[in-house]
């Protein structure tokens, strides 16, 4: 049995604790607002926090979150930097598929808490690991600047 | 749909035969107010007047779509034309995903129900706004008998009927029951373009708010009582068998239940995907390669090369263009090679599948649902009415979700389990087990006279034909594949004499090609507007200038060019490894063209800095989801021009995950800029257009920069 702190609520769950925590999220916990995309930590569709930083899940196991606290798509709204990202995606009709999104927007969301005024380059280096296949990255890079206050170049 | 369709009364029954048949299973979710999309998920709404709209007494609007939302926006472009004409608010509408019924929902622009080729819009502009029209109609003649005066009188607004002169109204909620016992009129008037008030005005898609809080369900996301995950390997090698697998390790994992052996597959059944993963490690499957055990693309390539020179199936024949290339003044002739290539759809392939006492259901996101119900009732001898497809927002189709091997796959294997299966797909399954694009080898060659000026045109193109396999290939006319020779056979430039034929080889038995965006005007542009630069080259003239020369037929090609170069500053010096680039798509009905600026390092690395869009679709439905469109049409297609290519070593796929498959990334995407040309003509797709174009104007750009022609893709190192 493992304790999970998810989005602010305690789960036990009867899970190895070498299991990306991916799987415990969507398949045991069934929240699946996080994607699965690549396994291998190269698409950053299943971008969690743990404790604040950007994981990727499907690389991440159980057992490094213990004792620490996991947010995940379901709860970024609730965290400022969360918050004005997901308002400016709406704003500015980020998403197409919508699949990669999630990722996009937790990575999104740990670059502004760590940079809250990114520059072109800090999007470039801290982005780079969220694929999107709908091309989606032109408006990425304008809601993060929206998010951000930050005028566009 | 026709006036006969809206008029049959069959229509309501079969609604509401669907909701019996659908009530107790389905899972429906509400996501917001604003862009409601539901699971199919059939309320007992009383006005029903054709297959698309259902009003509640509530007045609550439902919209079930026929084409699916796959990302290109169809999700709000196809309701706000029904929202335009039946007067409501289309942030109210919710939206349902069809049911399969190749009928009801065919997309009239292509025969069955299929969202692809970029007909949404093509196929609905006048079949969903006759729809909201004839739904409309029925409300206000509904009001006009309740207060006894005549219709003509009245009108509606915001989901209200008006009856201006006394001031009274009823919302639509309260007349449905009334409307519902009115015939579905035969004719009904639409509204003039000039009076659109939603129609060509940019709206926010309706389907963002379940994409940025992590409810949106796609098909992966299906989740059941007591569903089981199972994790697939299918032989490695095209054409291999299984021949082992260790079982007893296998379900040694904790939460293993079943291993399901195929005779080219195998499948580990789990509470979840890492147990299914792990037990798949574990099961350590053995496989006899099969008859393809020692293909290299040295053999798929040395196929296709000596097929072009075989004469193939005549495409287009004008004039001898043997013999006046034979006698021009100058002759440029080259071959051009574009890779297999896989449709990496973010949302790996998977699908859940619950085999019952009375039939099956499927959870999935397709392009093709009636498609897809067809083969699993040939899979299982079920009827229509025991294969229930559920569909789903699809994470990505890219013509990937043109297929249903994924459906007969999962289907396969719920046969062997006892309760709802989800099949996932690894990223590597997906990558090495794709329906892929073709690869194409082209000849191409002409003739110019003194002036430099085409005389003579011959083309042929080899390759697989995804007609034939797909379609039948009864499909194909006179040996001509028409999607292998798009903008090939319909060349838009006067060349002269010209002759276009089709040599059709396919690669290896068990290896399938596919559907993928753009289609074939994706290989045709790539071909056909790089030469035209080559023969501008040749004839020392500005690749625009020489272009617009030869399309005076075509004023809207020449606009769209026109009004690309100029916002390029084209003509403007450029630094040292910098070049600009241009090209021409005409497809989907549409006309785009886009110059783009690269640079090329002294290390040979080619980066597109900035790109410039024009389409001219004609009537525009949502402004910004063409923009959209092109800036999603135009990283696609950079992913390919300058990494994508799949190979085989051994019969099998050497890539297996998007370290090897590497699409563009954000520090690589390049600045947008897209114009809209404004007019009336006839609504032109825009979904794949934009992906066409981009990769001759990257290549044209890359021959300005360094002078070194790219007749290969990907780029990739050829720079370097």
């Amino acid at each position: 049995m493992v304790t999970l702190n998810v989005n602010g609520s305690l789960r036990n769950l009867d899970i190895p604790d070498d299991m990306p925590l991916l799987w415990a999220l969507r398949d045991v916990l069934n929240m699946t607002g996080t994607k699965f995309g690549c396994g291998q930590g190269l698409c950053g569709a299943c971008t969690i926090h743990i404790d604040g930083h950007p994981m990727r899940s499907c690389l991440a196991t159980v057992s490094i979150a213990i004792g620490k606290r996991i947010t995940t798509i379901e709860g970024i709204g609730a965290t400022p930097e969360g918050k004005r990202v997901q308002e400016a995606w709406l704003a500015l009709d980020v998403p197409q598929c919508g699949y990669c999104q999630s990722g996009q927007i937790m990575s999104a969301a740990a670059l502004l808490a760590e940079s809250p005024k990114p520059s072109d380059a800090n999007i470039d280096e801290r982005m780079a690991g969220n694929i999107c296949r709908c091309g989606t990255y032109p408006r990425i890079r304008a809601a993060i600047k929206q998010a951000a206050g930050v005028k566009e170049a | 749909m026709t006036n006969r369709d809206l008029a049959s009364p069959s229509r309501r029954g079969f609604l509401t035969a669907t909701a019996a048949i659908g009530g107790g299973l389905l899972l429906g979710f509400g996501l917001h107010a604003r862009g409601e999309v539901r699971d199919t998920l059939t309320t007992d709404a009383p006005f029903a007047p054709n297959a698309f709209l259902r009003i509640e007494r509530t007045g609550k609007v439902t919209f079930v779509s026929p084409m699916i939302e796959m990302g290109q926006g169809t999700y709000t472009s196809l309701p706000m034309l029904i929202a335009e004409e039946l007067e409501v608010d289309v942030d109210t509408i919710a939206i349902e995903h069809s049911p399969a019924d190749d009928k009801l929902y065919v997309n009239p622009a292509i025969g069955v129900q299929m969202t692809g080729a970029s007909k949404s819009i093509r196929g609905f502009y006048g079949p969903l706004r006759q729809a909201g029209a004839a739904a409309r109609i029925m409300l206000v003649t509904a009001a006009a008998q309740r207060w006894e005066v005549d219709p003509s009188t009245c009108h509606a607004e915001s989901g209200v009927v008006v009856h201006a002169s006394t001031g009274r109204r009823l919302g639509y909620g309260a007349l449905v029951d009334a409307a519902a016992r009115l015939p579905v009129p035969e004719k009904v008037g639409l509204k003039d373009p000039a009076e659109f008030k939603l129609i060509g005005t940019p709206h926010r898609r309706l389907d963002t708010a379940g994409k940025v809080d992590g409810s949106a369900k796609f098909g992966i996301d299906t989740r059941l009582p007591g569903m089981k995950f199972a994790v697939l390997a299918q032989s490695p090698t095209f054409g291999g068998r299984l021949i082992a697998v260790d079982e007893a390790k296998a379900k040694a994992v904790r939460g293993v239940s079943q291993v399901v052996r195929l005779d080219d597959a195998v499948a580990v059944v789990a509470s979840h995907t890492f147990a299914a993963k792990q037990g798949l490690a574990a099961a350590d499957p053995q496989w006899d390669p099969g008859p393809n055990a020692k293909v290299s693309m040295s053999d798929i390539v040395g196929q296709l090369a000596r097929a072009s020179e075989r004469p193939g199936a005549v495409a287009r024949h004008e004039g001898d263009a043997a013999a006046v290339i034979a006698r021009a003044a100058r002759k440029v002739e080259a071959v051009y090679e574009q890779p297999f290539l896989a449709h990496a759809t973010m949302e790996p392939m998977n699908c859940t599948v619950q085999m019952t006492t009375d039939g099956c259901d499927i959870w999935l996101g397709t392009q093709v649902p009636g498609m897809t119900q067809a083969a699993v009732m040939k899979l299982t001898g079920l009827k229509r009415e025991q294969v229930r497809i559920h569909n789903h927002l699809l994470g990505g189709g890219f013509g990937r979700r043109l297929d249903y091997d994924g459906t007969v796959r999962a289907v396969q294997i719920a046969q062997q389990v006892s309760g709802p299966v989800q099949v996932i797909w690894t990223r590597e399954e997906d990558i090495q087990h794709d329906l892929y694009r073709p690869h194409y080898y082209d000849r191409i060659r002409a003739g110019l006279d003194a002036q430099g000026k085409p005389v003579g045109w011959s083309h042929r193109i080899a390759g697989s034909s995804i007609i034939a396999r797909y379609y039948g290939p009864g499909a194909m006319k006179d040996g001509v594949d028409r999607d292998a020779v798009e903008s090939s056979a319909n060349l838009p430039y006067h060349v002269g004499a010209i002759h276009v034929d089709y040599v059709q080889q396919e690669p290896p038995a068990g290896m399938h090609t596919s559907w993928w965006r753009g289609v074939g005007a994706t290989r045709g542009t790539f071909v056909v507007e790089s030469f035209m630069d080559e023969l501008a080259v040749s004839a020392k003239q500005d690749p625009l200038a020489y272009r617009i020369a030869l399309l005076d037929k075509q004023p809207r090609a020449q606009n769209v060019l026109r009004i690309a170069a100029e916002r390029s500053g084209w003509g403007r010096p450029l630094r040292a490894g910098q070049g600009r680039g241009i090209a021409l798509c005409i497809g989907f009905g549409s006309f785009v063209a886009q110059v783009v600026e690269v640079i090329v390092g002294k290390d040979g690395a080619v980066n597109p800095t900035h790109l410039w869009c024009a389409v001219d679709c004609g009537v525009q439905v949502n402004p910004d989801t063409i923009r959209a469109q092109m800036e999603s049409g135009i990283i696609f297609g950079l992913s390919a021009a300058l990494h994508g290519e799949i190979t085989i070593k051994n019969g099998r796929v050497e890539q297996t995950n998007f370290g090897d498959y590497q699409v563009l990334r954000m520090h690589e995407a390049p600045r947008i800029d897209v114009v809209l040309v404004k007019n009336l003509e006839a609504p032109g797709g825009v979904g794949e257009p934009a992906t066409s174009c981009v990769m001759p104007a990257l290549t044209n750009a890359i021959f300005a920069a360094k002078g070194k022609r790219i007749r290969k893709l990907p780029v990739a190192n050829q720079l370097r």
